[in-house]
């Protein structure tokens, strides 16, 4: 201590300006800068850049870039598709996020038991996540075929199987099962894992009090994991809204409009009606969608979220 | 996430142009690219072929062709443009062509070799204000192929010329019923590329829009009679699979298709013995439909004087007749069944001259309008409530009228 006192002294004294504080400073940005670097190019600048689109009208072909103001935000409150898309979107990440949480933690409850061969069923749910998407979803095009897979292995069962992809509802219910088959492994090795730091004389303790099954999950189990809930719900959500792929690939937005969720349409928008300045506009409204759930997720972890109280 | 990342890859793409193209003389080797929507290794042969005997003369030029998915091939295109990376040629689509010729994202192509050759139908889409913008390379003509094993199978005959829309549906109708196999199917129509109707409903007369481009066909009474004749052969008559089902004539899955003549490419193998004839004559009687695609000159190109120049050499006469083993010519003088059987070893002089000559000769060019992307959405949209084994098709066809007018005449 006092030697460190007694250098930096010395070196105040030699430096002047350069002294051990702005030294440790400069180390410390050095090192985010990779990352500061990364977040500025990949991040804050297309963020910067889709807002200024979004007051352009920018056509490509024509090579035009104008101006307009707020004219496509005016133009995003009178489409008259928007409120179909917000509702088509909306149901599919209620749907993909319950489906996805619930199925997750089950899968997790369930594969935490000391029984033999849970690891390979660990591995076998865990498996789809590192399998390539367009793939996996081109797959389940397949099996989702009115004479596809699915409905030949129901007609064994004597049930007649819908058209999945091609009537409203169901369209809606096969993309968000495929996108939750898809990724549910990696919520549930969160869960797994959070389930491990639970304490076991938690669970002895209440046994001995005579607590149920049940009582234990929903007394401790939850509220001992409750971090990683939030984890995963935020993760789920913000990515739910972001499902293109999966749509892009088995409905192109079908049938009519019900499968067109916000990151589809303002696909569409821009990229094949070729109207970059409100596909801008529409993207700004999904950061802004992701932004308040994110915001009130995080405000209302002090009411749930156990290591918040 | 993703389009946001997308957004910036744009973004980079527009700054490294940006610095690209502030000045350079053309004095260098000048490498084109030419985007195209086929990998067929015959094609690209031939491509490749053409653009070494032109680096014979040009020695300093060199052509790349760039392959896109064809599905979304003018997305892709858009986005490349859009990215500051747009290639110096590109094919476009039929559907694609009222925007890339009044956009202005063309360069007039003004130094074609025997422009008089060129038929005028054939070149009315490309131009604009009596300027051609791109070249027809491709003018395709809709037939139906028969498998005409599988015909045998099931104990019908052969359709020839002159056929009708009620023979062909039973034909389809009775393969289905005794072999499992689908009976027709409109190639590419897969209940979304809905323009490839046009092939059926040409027969009742109808059209998607009128000739100006502004007042919607669809809920006109030929074109309802049209689309409950296409509705019964789906879900009563068995004859045409039903949505969400494929079946690939090409691969023998199918008795009959009707696509353009230019997929004969796609028989070359052989597996069963096969017939093309001519689209079933409707209410209307006989008609024929062609799909195109043009090859144009990007303005944005740097080298655009270059890519014209060998654009030239490439669609010159003797390259056209090349050509035309695969993609029929907007050529006249290539346009006898004579010429083309020369360079189309596949098909019998009177098959070309039936559904390749005749049908060019009196083809309508499959719809396509400005903002045809999102038009044709909206038709998809309304569209799919009409592919119900119980919808009302005037309903529904009112519907897309309903939704598509305001795009048409705003």
């Amino acid at each position: 201590m006092a030697l460190s006192v007694a250098r930096r002294a010395r070196t105040v004294s030699r430096a002047g300006w350069w002294t051990g504080r702005r030294r440790d400073h400069l180390l410390g940005y050095l090192f985010v800068a990779p990352q500061l670097a990364g977040s500025l190019l990949f991040v804050f600048l297309p963020l910067a850049l889709v807002l200024t689109y979004s007051l352009n009208e920018w056509n490509v072909l024509a090579d035009t870039f104008s101006f307009v103001g707020a004219d496509n935000y005016r133009r995003l409150l009178s489409d008259p598709n928007v409120p179909s898309v917000l509702m088509a979107t909306g149901l599919f990440s209620a749907g993909l996020v319950v489906l996805n949480l619930s199925l997750a933690l089950l899968l997790a409850v369930l594969l935490n038991q000391r029984l033999r061969g849970t690891t390979v069923f660990r591995t076998l749910f865990f498996s789809p996540v590192v399998v390539s998407l367009v793939a996996w979803t081109i797959v389940w095009g397949f099996l989702l075929q009115d004479n596809g897979g699915v409905n030949a292995i129901l007609r064994i069962a004597g049930v007649e199987g819908p058209n999945w992809l091609r009537t409203g509802s169901w369209a809606t219910l096969s993309v968000i099962v495929v996108q939750v088959f898809k990724n549910v492994g990696l919520n549930m090795v969160l869960f797994l894992a959070a389930l491990q730091g639970v304490p076991k004389e938690l669970f002895e303790a209440a046994r001995l009090d005579g607590a149920s099954a049940w009582t234990r999950f929903r007394r401790i189990t939850l509220p001992m994991i409750s971090p990683t809930v939030l984890l995963t719900s935020i993760i789920t959500v913000a990515g739910s809204l972001q499902v293109f792929a999966q749509i892009a690939v088995l409905t192109q937005g079908g049938p009519g409009t019900s499968t067109t969720v916000l990151v589809y349409y303002l696909y569409q928008q821009a990229f094949q009606f070729h109207h970059f300045g409100y596909g801008a506009t529409l993207s700004v409204l999904l950061f802004v969608i992701v932004l308040a759930l994110t915001l009130l997720q995080w405000r209302m972890r002090r009411r749930w979220v156990f290591h918040e109280a | 996430m993703r389009i946001k990342v997308t957004a910036l890859g744009l973004a980079g793409a527009l700054a490294l142009a940006a610095c690209g193209s502030s000045a350079e003389p053309q004095d260098g080797p000048v490498s084109l690219r030419m985007t195209i929507w086929t990998g067929n290794e015959a094609h690209l042969k031939l491509f490749d072929d053409i653009a070494a005997e032109y680096n014979k003369t040009h020695p300093k030029v060199s052509v790349k062709y760039d392959t896109l998915p064809v599905e979304t091939y003018t997305t892709t295109l858009t986005t490349q443009i859009a990215g500051g990376n747009a290639p110096d040629l590109a094919w476009i689509f039929e559907n694609a062509a009222p925007d890339f010729v009044s956009s202005g994202a063309l360069a007039p192509l003004g130094n074609l070799v025997k422009p008089e050759e060129f038929v005028p139908s054939t070149t009315k889409l490309w131009q604009k204000d009596g300027t051609l913008y791109a070249y027809p390379f491709s003018t395709s003509p809709f037939g139906v192929f028969v498998n005409t094993d599988l015909l045998k199978k099931a104990g019908q005959s052969v359709p020839a010329k002159g056929w009708t829309w009620e023979e062909a549906v039973k034909i389809a109708s009775a393969v289905q019923q005794k072999t499992g196999k689908a009976g027709l199917v409109v190639r590419d129509f897969d209940y979304k590329g809905w323009d490839n109707l046009a092939s059926v409903w040409g027969g009742w007369g109808a059209e998607a829009w009128s000739e100006d481009g502004r007042t919607c066909g669809f809920d006109k009474p030929e074109m309802i009679e049209a689309m409950g004749f296409l509705h019964k052969a789906i879900f009563t008559d068995k004859a045409m699979p039903a949505p969400g089902t494929t079946a690939d004539f090409f691969a023998g899955e199918a008795a009959m298709t009707i696509t353009q003549i230019s997929r004969a490419s796609l028989l070359k193998d052989g597996a069963f013995a096969w017939d093309l004839v001519t689209l079933p004559t409707g209410p209307k009687g006989a008609y024929s439909v062609i799909g195109q695609a043009g090859v144009g000159v990007l303005k944005k190109s740097r080298n655009a004087q270059a890519a014209a120049d060998f654009l030239a050499f490439f669609t010159n006469p003797a390259n056209s007749a090349k050509l035309a083993q695969y993609f029929p010519p907007p050529r006249q003088p290539l346009l006898t069944a004579d010429s083309l059987a020369r360079s189309n070893p596949l098909l019998k002089p009177d098959q070309l001259q039936d559904v390749v000559v005749d049908g060019i000769a009196a083809g309508r060019v499959k719809p396509s309008h400005a903002g045809q992307a999102e038009i044709g959405q909206a038709v998809r949209a309304e569209l799919d409530k009409l592919w119900q084994p119980d919808a009302d098709v005037a309903t529904v066809m009112k519907g897309v009228c309903a939704a598509i007018q305001p795009m048409l005449a705003p």
